[in-house]
């Protein structure tokens, strides 16, 4: 039988993992608990919830930046204020992320560390530069969410180790953001492909900064530096969108799988991108 | 472990593994076999609860987590004989076929009129877009909603 343990303080916490090192960190549980009846993750002996730990759920800001508390579900990111005025980016991404009922339950901080190449607000996270807090209880460990996943699936977390925090800069240098998934169905899709970007348009509306990711088209979520310098200095038009969605394209390394083959990730990719031309802010 | 936790408004106090899900606790210990279990993997939504007001998922919630909770089933959700309105409303709007997702929606939507008590048909649903029907075509269940928070505005 495994135990469970719901501790109310990150120093309970702390105490039950000495006493339990090979317990897992359970959050939301929509993926764990779908992986440990699949037999993908094995029984643990315990299970540490964190559903009633206050001090990693809320959200916080400084005059340049914000930090959201691991433990914060979906659904209270998504009703926010802070995260709406400052990073309407992952506001945008949220809404698309499962169901009312998995954001009900389902936290940031369990989004990050199941790595998958189609968690949704990975690619958001990457183009707001977003870095994690990891605690072992003694020290804390900080780098940027690209160092924090390495694979599909695979982080950087070490046992013993939570991910307490995500920690962002407000990125008041961008007037538009905007995040699009295309999947199968509206609701409780994993994505076929989806990008998010911020950038800042001139009144003319000309691009002055962009960054861009992908999500469902890598191991893990795509940048590209080519792609962002094709779009800076340009007017924000279907050509200019046109040609930096044929360098996408070359760009992402997308796999055939149930949802989807690779070629129409592909194309997704690009055609994701033309979008920006419809999502723009009335100038 | 021993848990207690407020079931339909009823303290109870349950001797039970604390991994067991707690759509089994409800079930299979506590008899309330309103709550049903579809996919058993957070696709579907046939096995809603409400915990402390929230809609929640029973198949992806083990026993522990019910501790301290105040927990709402389909079972708990009328008043002593009196049904639910949205209970009334899914029966005139001929929004109840096979029966299956019924518990689940009535719950998803009274979450869904506790927070919003005036949604558009569109947030109708999006709020129900956790819950699957294979039956009804899901027209009526969101006519019955509408109607419900229609009924309660009047009144
Ligand atoms: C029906 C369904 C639909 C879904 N749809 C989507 C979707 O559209 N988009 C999407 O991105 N995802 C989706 N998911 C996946 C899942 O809901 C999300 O990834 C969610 O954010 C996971 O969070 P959680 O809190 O439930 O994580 P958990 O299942 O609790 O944990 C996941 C993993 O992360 C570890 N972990 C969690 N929190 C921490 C922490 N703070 N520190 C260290 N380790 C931690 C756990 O040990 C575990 O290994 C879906 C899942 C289901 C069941
Ligand atoms: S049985 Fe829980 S979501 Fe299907
Ligand atoms: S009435 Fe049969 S599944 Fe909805």
């Amino acid at each position: 039988m495994t135990q469970v343990y719901l501790p109310r303080t990150l120093a309970e916490l702390w105490s039950y993992l000495e006493g339990k090192p090979e317990a897992l960190v359970y959050a939301g549980g929509t993926d764990l608990l779908v992986k440990m009846r699949t037999g993908k993750v094995t029984a643990a002996p315990a299970l540490i919830c964190l559903e009633r730990l206050a001090e990693i759920r809320d959200v916080r800001e400084t005059a340049d930046a914000i930090r959201i508390g691991a433990a914060a579900t979906h659904a209270e990111l998504l009703r926010h204020p802070l995260i709406l005025t400052h990073l309407p980016v992952l506001t945008q991404a949220l809404h698309t992320l499962g169901s009312p009922l998995i954001r009900n339950m389902g936290t940031i901080g369990g989004n990050i560390c199941t790595a998958s190449p189609a968690g949704d607000t990975l690619p958001p996270l990457y183009i707001l530069r977003a870095e994690v807090e990891l605690c072992n209880g003694e020290t804390i460990r900080i780098m940027t969410i690209e160092e924090f996943i390495t694979g599909p699936g695979a982080t950087q977390l070490q046992k013993g180790e939570l991910l307490t925090g995500v920690l962002l800069k407000k990125p008041v240098e961008y007037n538009f953001h905007h995040f699009e998934k295309v999947g199968q169905r509206k609701s409780m899709a994993c994505a076929v492909a989806s990008m998010a970007a911020l950038l800042r348009l001139s009144p003319a509306g000309v691009i002055e900064a962009a960054r861009l990711s992908w999500g469902s088209v890598g191991p893990t979520v795509v940048t590209a530096a080519v792609v962002e310098d094709a779009l800076i200095g340009e007017k924000l038009s279907l050509e200019t969108l046109a040609a930096a969605a044929g360098k996408i394209k070359q760009i992402v390394a997308p796999i055939d799988d149930v949802r989807a083959t690779a070629e129409y990730r592909r194309s997704v990719s690009g055609n994701l991108l033309l979008r920006l031309l419809d999502a723009r802010p009335p100038s | 472990m021993t848990i207690h936790f407020l079931l339909n408004g009823k303290k109870t106090t349950l001797d039970v593994a604390p991994d067991r899900r707690a759509v089994d606790v409800l079930r299979e210990v506590c008899g309330l076999t309103g709550t049903k279990e579809g996919c058993g993997a957070g696709e579907c939504g046939a096995c809603t609860i409400l915990v402390d007001g929230e809609s929640r998922l029973s198949c992806l919630m083990l026993a522990a987590q019910l501790a301290g909770r105040e927990i709402t089933t389909i079972e708990g959700i009328s008043d002593e004989g009196h049904l639910h309105p949205l209970q009334d409303a899914f029966i005139q709007h001929g929004a109840v076929q096979c029966g299956f997702c019924t518990p689940g929606m009535i719950l998803s939507a009274s979450a869904l009129l506790n927070r919003n008590p005036n949604p558009s048909r569109a947030d109708i649903r999006m709020g129900l877009s956790g819950n699957l029907c294979r039956c009804t075509g899901y027209q009526k269940i969101v006519d019955a909603v509408a109607a419900t928070a229609r009924r309660e505005e009047e009144s």
